[in-house]
């Protein structure tokens, strides 16, 4: 074993897994697990927490799996986080643990991702459960939407006592989870609903189909329900467009659409009722984890797909390991390019996608390069779909409907970092909604933040 | 199904062929909806997400009354139910509630409204009209259909509105001919005036009273029926050109100015999974209510 590298991950073949739905990485058994385990230094003053958003003790967690104890490790994690299973396949940990670990001054670092994934898969493939909290203090908490942050935050407060109801607009909890990130990087069954099983069972009820702002408002919730406090993790659910000619045409999707019809619909097994246009020729707008998942999925439904990015490579937001896989399941990346307009046929579908080709000059606001139009660079790219990956924005339902809740420019909800305090008293919130797109586990930071400030302004409020 | 699943069938009413009432129990949508919004309704784990708009509402009883046509294989499934089952899945009240209740009151009362209400868009006329005259006010309304037989909810409009007239495209009852010729017919033949036009049916019917109503200079409101994911903004899916602008009809909508509506876009897109292209495009057969499955009856 070289100490210096990571044990490595099995992985579904590229050719299979470009056919199928079925998870792409397999994760580390039992032996592969002890033996990455014992590439951990168990620093005195591991860096790798100070990376983490909701600061699980990582070291400790991974000396229990080194020992074997494998349900310790769990529960160790658990005392963190109550999404394990998900954080370990969906974090970015090579900008946040890993890529603060000492291991990988001289070499890799310490596989903490697929670790963590490990304790959570044995743990539930074992069917343990978090330790459960003790009786609750009858005080009454509403969370909106049940995604990451929400799911975290009504978790912590539950295990501190409180009664949580989340509140879910979608007729799935999960947000995100279920809707957005795939089956075949996420499973719905396995992972993600046995998750949200084990919040459910630190005694969190959640009620779906309930939209708030229509089904029922934030004062209605606090002055009618008895809620005392509220946290509002709504996410950010509003696609983008670019605003080009032809983008209204048949054939042309927000990827948000075309996720949600595969992923919370199912619309890829066809015992379900939800068609999805596969497409022949797929034009995937955008380059960040989004793109690699809507174009990951037009891949596995038949179609040839190409990334369009008008930045190059190195400036994709995705995570490494998405381009990799995607570039190795066969799709095309045509970077440095930027749609000018979707061209469309005489009934109204996509037939086409006018574009031009970018090069990079300065730095712009961001950091990165500004990519600029080549002139006369113009050429037509075969496509009979395009799906937008643009990202998304926070949805003004809710901060419309909800007096003194004020927003900022983005529509993002103005609440404290520290604790999530909004403008509205005993209202919190924290995820997407608050900070625009951005990762699962930021989510769950805020949502943990949150059920810290929610517990403080409750105990002032007795 | 019932005792498995929340949302339960209490009445189903047969109102032509394929044609159903429900009453739906939906206490969180029942106390909070208005007439122009709609609900989302999903039968089972499998089934789609079938938007339909609101055609009553019992707050009391905690019931939300839906109308809708048995024509694509998930209508006609959900047409097999019957009342004591129950579905999956009830959301809403979604979209912005009809413009007109919205009104001042002062200004609503000067207004002179006709109801233009085609085949299945009839159910969701009859809640505007019953809030126009629970509140005081009067309307008139046209009810068209193909024939008789498609004649929908009559009586029931018939106590809420002023008058109400009727015409089929065959002549088998009431007007012969279409909405259109019915409102060229009221105003100049009948010496009928108004101010407002509501038109709600399929996007065709809909279409031409548009380019009537511009022509006689008559503000017209439309409700919309696109394809729908989430009904929440979330898709984009029922994205349409409303003048200069696009707009969601899920969250800016369903009522939109008609005179501003791009219906040649929006109907190429609402056959999006049921044109040839599409389908050839479709990783399976179709099932096929990906739009509004009441307000089709005019079309194909």
């Amino acid at each position: 074993m070289d100490v210096l590298k990571k044990v490595p991950v099995k992985e579904q073949n590229p050719k299979v897994r470009a056919t199928n739905f079925d998870e792409v990485c397999y994760g580390y058994n039992f032996d592969e697990a002890k033996q990455e385990a014992s590439r951990c230094l168990q620093c005195k003053n591991p860096k790798c927490v100070a990376g983490c958003p909701v600061s699980i003790n990582i070291p400790g967690f991974i000396k229990e799996i080194g020992n074997g104890n494998m349900e310790a490790a769990f529960q160790e994690i658990s005392k963190y986080s109550a999404l394990p299973a998900v954080c370990g396949r969906v974090c970015p940990q090579e900008t946040q643990c890993e890529q603060r670990c000492i291991r990988g001054i001289k070499g890799e670092p310490v596989s903490i991702g697929k670790l963590e994934r490990f304790a959570a898969d044995w743990a539930r493939e074992n069917k343990i459960e978090p330790k459960k909290p003790h009786a609750t203090n009858g005080r009454k908490v509403a969370v909106i939407g049940a995604g990451p942050s929400g799911l975290t935050c009504a978790g912590d407060l539950a295990k501190l006592g409180y009664e949580v109801t989340i509140f879910e607009a979608l007729h799935e909890p999960g947000g995100v989870l279920v809707y957005g990130i795939p089956e075949f990087r996420l499973p719905k069954n396995t992972v993600v609903k046995a998750e949200i099983e084990n919040v459910k069972a630190l005694g969190v009820k959640i009620e779906t189909n309930v939209i708030i702002g229509k089904s029922i408002t934030i004062d209605e919730l606090i002055e009618e329900e008895g809620f005392e406090a509220v946290f509002i993790g709504s996410g950010a659910g509003l696609p983008k467009f670019m605003g080009i000619p032809g983008e209204n045409a048949n054939g042309v999707f927000s990827a948000n659409e075309y996720l949600t019809r595969s992923n919370l619909m199912k619309a890829f097994d066809d015992s379900y009722d939800t068609p999805i246009i596969a497409g022949r020729k797929v034009a995937v707008v955008g380059g960040g984890n989004v793109a690699m998942d809507a174009a990951r999925t037009a891949l596995r439904l038949g179609a040839d797909v190409t990334i369009v990015y008008r930045r190059s490579e190195a400036e994709l937001p995705a995570r490494a390991e998405e381009v990799h896989h995607a570039k190795e399941e066969g799709i095309k990346l045509q970077t440095l390019t930027n749609p000018k307009e979707i061209l469309v046929n005489e009934n109204g579908w996509v037939c086409g996608m006018r574009c031009v080709k970018m090069e990079l000059g300065e730095p712009d606001e961001t950091g990165r390069k500004k990519p600029i139009e080549k002139k006369g660079s113009e050429f037509v790219l075969e496509a009979d779909t395009v799906i937008m990956a643009l990202g998304t924005s926070p949805n003004p339902l809710i901060s419309s409907t909800t007096k003194g809740l004020d927003t900022n420019k983005y529509r993002c909800i103005i609440a404290d970092e520290e604790n999530g305090q909004t403008t509205k008293m005993g209202v919190f919130a924290g995820g997407d909604a608050v900070t625009g797109s951005a990762t699962v586990i930021l989510a769950m930071g805020a949502g943990k933040a949150a059920a810290k400030g929610i517990d403080q302004y409750l105990q002032n409020n007795e | 199904m019932a005792d498995k699943y929340n949302y339960t069938i209490m009445k189903k009413e047969s109102l032509a062929d394929s044609i159903y009432l429900m009453d739906i129990k939906a206490p969180r949508v029942s106390r909070h909806c208005y007439p122009g919004q709609f609900i989302i309704v999903k039968m089972d784990e499998k089934g789609e997400r079938i938007p339909l708009t609101i055609c009553d509402y019992d707050r009391e009883a905690g019931t939300v009354t839906i109308v809708f046509q048995a024509i694509g294989s998930s209508t006609k499934r959900m047409a097999e139910y019957e009342a004591g089952d129950a579905f999956e899945d009830f959301t809403g009240p979604l979209g912005r509630r009809s413009e007109l209740i919205d009104m001042p009151r002062g200004e609503l009362k000067k207004k002179r409204i006709l109801y233009v209400a085609g085949g299945v868009g009839t159910a969701p006329v009859y809640p505007q009209v019953k809030w126009l005259k629970q509140n005081g006010y009067e309307a008139d309304c046209i009810i068209g259909a193909r024939n008789k037989d498609f004649v929908i909810l009559e009586d029931r409009i018939k106590e809420q509105v002023k008058d109400l007239y009727l015409c089929t495209d065959d002549g088998s009852y009431g007007f012969h001919g279409n909405v259109c010729d019915c409102i060229r017919d009221l105003i100049e033949n009948k010496g009928k005036h108004y101010d407002i036009i509501v038109a709600i049916g399929p996007m065709i019917m809909m279409k031409f009273v548009c380019i009537l109503t511009k022509e006689l200079g008559i503000k017209t409101i439309v409700s919309m029926n696109p394809v729908m994911v989430d009904g929440t903004g979330m898709c984009g899916a029922c994205r349409l050109t409303i003048g200069d602008k696009i707009k969601f009809a899920c969250v800016d909508g369903p009522e939109f100015d008609g005179h501003l509506v791009n219906f040649d876009e929006a109907m190429k897109r609402s056959q999006m999974y049921k044109s040839q292209e599409g389908r050839a495009m479709l990783r399976e057969t179709e099932g096929d209510t990906h739009h509004h499955p009441g307000c089709e009856c005019h079309e194909s």
